[in-house]
């Protein structure tokens, strides 16, 4: 795909995040879709395409009172909404629509008129994982940890201030859900989950949700924000069984993603002023690092133990506090998307000065599925 | 009131191989007749060549502890927490999802690479399930 062709030219989240007991999950999406759309200054029918995740492309464009004429309801977990822009910028370029509307939202914490999550028995993943006791992320996402520190030489300190520098971010944002400083002890203190888990290792479990519009480039100066350019793009799936990735030192979407965004957007790692790697769990930055290319998978314990990655540190990750203390609803990669964006405009809450590029890296399951998002704000 | 009990698996046809095996006390593999490549979970073709031509053999049932997490919650049905939910890995090749049994569920005892066996736990008359315990001497 070519460079800053396409523009985030909307973005907005639900106006309330954290506990929303007074909306279902589809009303949701709507809040976002008609915060985004106000954002843009648009009219819902200024919208000829929809992409959404989990609910499908017709309950969100009926409910929104929308006529597509390009949908997308690739739904491969929480990265489904960096999968839904490079699909909507290929899209928008090859003149299939002009506008398209991403939604995302979950009642993940609140449960109203939210699908239940279920493994058949007679799928692979309910014959040869759910017999052995594995019940919801927290078991089965941490399984390749171990494997991980034993092979890099990384330390359970290491791996808990992941969760120590997100915390110093999130207490720069009033709308994160948890503010107050931790330190190492305390992450290795807090109750245990999964060895070598513990809760504060662990995303939150909140509502709320978030919505992007996106239009050609030449048309994105018209609009009332600053437009955010998509400089380079990149996917990829492996497997739903997370004891059938091809190895736990790495994982093979993020490696087949994330240098597929960075040549498409022609950027080396030293040009990259802003980063957001999915973390539903501690893990999770470590392996993206590795695996996008940052450092050698050995340093990254220690390039966020020492600091890097924390308010001043030379490389901001994570900037709105993440999953771990920002908020995750279930998919959270609108989230970080959300995030590169208020980057881009020069809006965030903990805004890394003169930001040009933001690298945006989502994982949908348990290492299952990956989508990179490379913004710019120069065209 | 009953335990409520763990998810149980229901074979499929291109599985059924396989559960038929345990339940006879064998680890039954798949191997490629063209490629010789080993593989797991099954199915009737070579994941790496594509050839339909594929055998199924009983593996030797020795493994190694490739990773683990104990989980402590929310724990699933049947199971008590804490518990190790472990991947192994096959002398063979592929990997699986198990259980360690004949072990204390503690990081201790539970170390990496630690040699293993295939052991087997009856769920009832149709479904067997695969466990690995420390392998002896």
């Amino acid at each position: 795909m070519r460079r800053n062709q396409v523009a985030v030219v909307g973005a907005a989240e639900t106006t309330e995040l954290g506990v929303i007991p007074n909306m279902s999950q589809i009303q949701l999406h709507a809040d976002a879709a008609l915060n985004a759309i106000a954002d843009a200054g648009l009219k819902l029918s200024d919208i000829d395409g929809i992409a959404t995740a989990v609910e499908t492309p017709q309950q969100i464009a009926h409910y929104l009172g929308i006529k597509p004429t390009w949908v997308d309801g690739t739904s491969v977990g929480g990265c489904s909404f960096m999968l839904h822009v490079r699909h909507a910028a290929a899209a928008i370029e090859a003149g299939l629509c002009k506008t398209v509307l991403i939604t995302h939202a979950e009642s993940g914490k609140s449960m109203i008129g939210k699908l239940p999550r279920s493994t058949p028995p007679d799928s692979l993943n309910g014959q040869f994982e759910s017999p052995f006791g594995v019940f919801g992320p927290p078991s089965m996402f941490p399984i390749p940890v171990l494997r991980y520190m034993k092979t890099y030489g990384i330390t359970h300190e290491q791996i808990a201030m992941v969760a120590v520098v997100q915390r110093e971010w999130a207490a720069k944002n009033p709308r994160a859900t948890m503010k107050a400083p931790i330190t190492v002890e305390d992450v290795l203190n807090s109750k245990m989950i999964a060895y070598p888990f513990r809760i504060l290792q662990c995303c939150l479990v909140t509502d709320g949700g978030g919505a992007l519009i996106l239009t050609s480039a030449d048309r994105a100066k018209d609009f009332p924000n600053k437009p955010v350019y998509v400089l380079g793009t990149g996917e990829s799936v492996e497997t739903p069984m997370v004891s059938q990735m091809e190895t736990f030192n790495s994982s093979r979407a993020f490696t087949t993603a994330g240098p597929l965004a960075f040549k498409e957007a022609g950027i080396a790692h030293k040009d990259v002023d802003h980063l957001m790697i999915y973390d539903a769990f501690a893990h999770l930055p470590l392996f993206g690092l590795g695996d996008l290319g940052f450092m050698p998978h050995e340093e990254t314990g220690k390039f966020i133990a020492e600091g890097n990655t924390r308010p001043g540190g030379k490389l901001p990750l994570n900037t709105n506090g993440g999953g771990l203390s920002y908020m995750h609803s279930g998919m959270y990669g609108m989230y970080a998307l959300q995030e590169s964006v208020r980057q881009m405009r020069g809006i965030a809450p903990a805004q890394v000065k003169d930001a040009r590029i933001s690298v945006c890296h989502g994982v949908g399951g348990m290492f299952a599925a990956s989508g990179t998002i490379i913004f710019t704000n120069e065209r | 009131m009953a335990e409520p009990a763990r998810a149980k698996p229901k074979p499929t046809p291109e599985t059924q191989h396989f559960w038929d095996g345990t339940a006879a006390g064998e680890l039954r593999l798949q191997r490629c007749d063209a490629c010789a490549n080993v593989y797991f979970p099954p199915r009737p073709f070579c994941p790496s060549c594509a050839s339909r031509k594929v055998s199924v053999f009983k593996a030797s049932g020795k493994a190694r502890l490739y990773s683990y997490v104990i989980n402590h919650r929310p724990a699933a049905p049947g199971f008590t927490p804490p518990y190790a939910i472990a991947v192994v890995e096959l002398d063979e090749g592929p990997r699986m999802m198990s259980n360690i049994i004949d072990c204390p569920q503690t990081p201790e005892a539970l170390e990496l690479d630690m040699k293993l066996e295939v052991a087997f736990e009856k769920l009832d008359d149709k479904i067997t399930l695969p466990q690995f315990r420390p392998a002896k001497g």
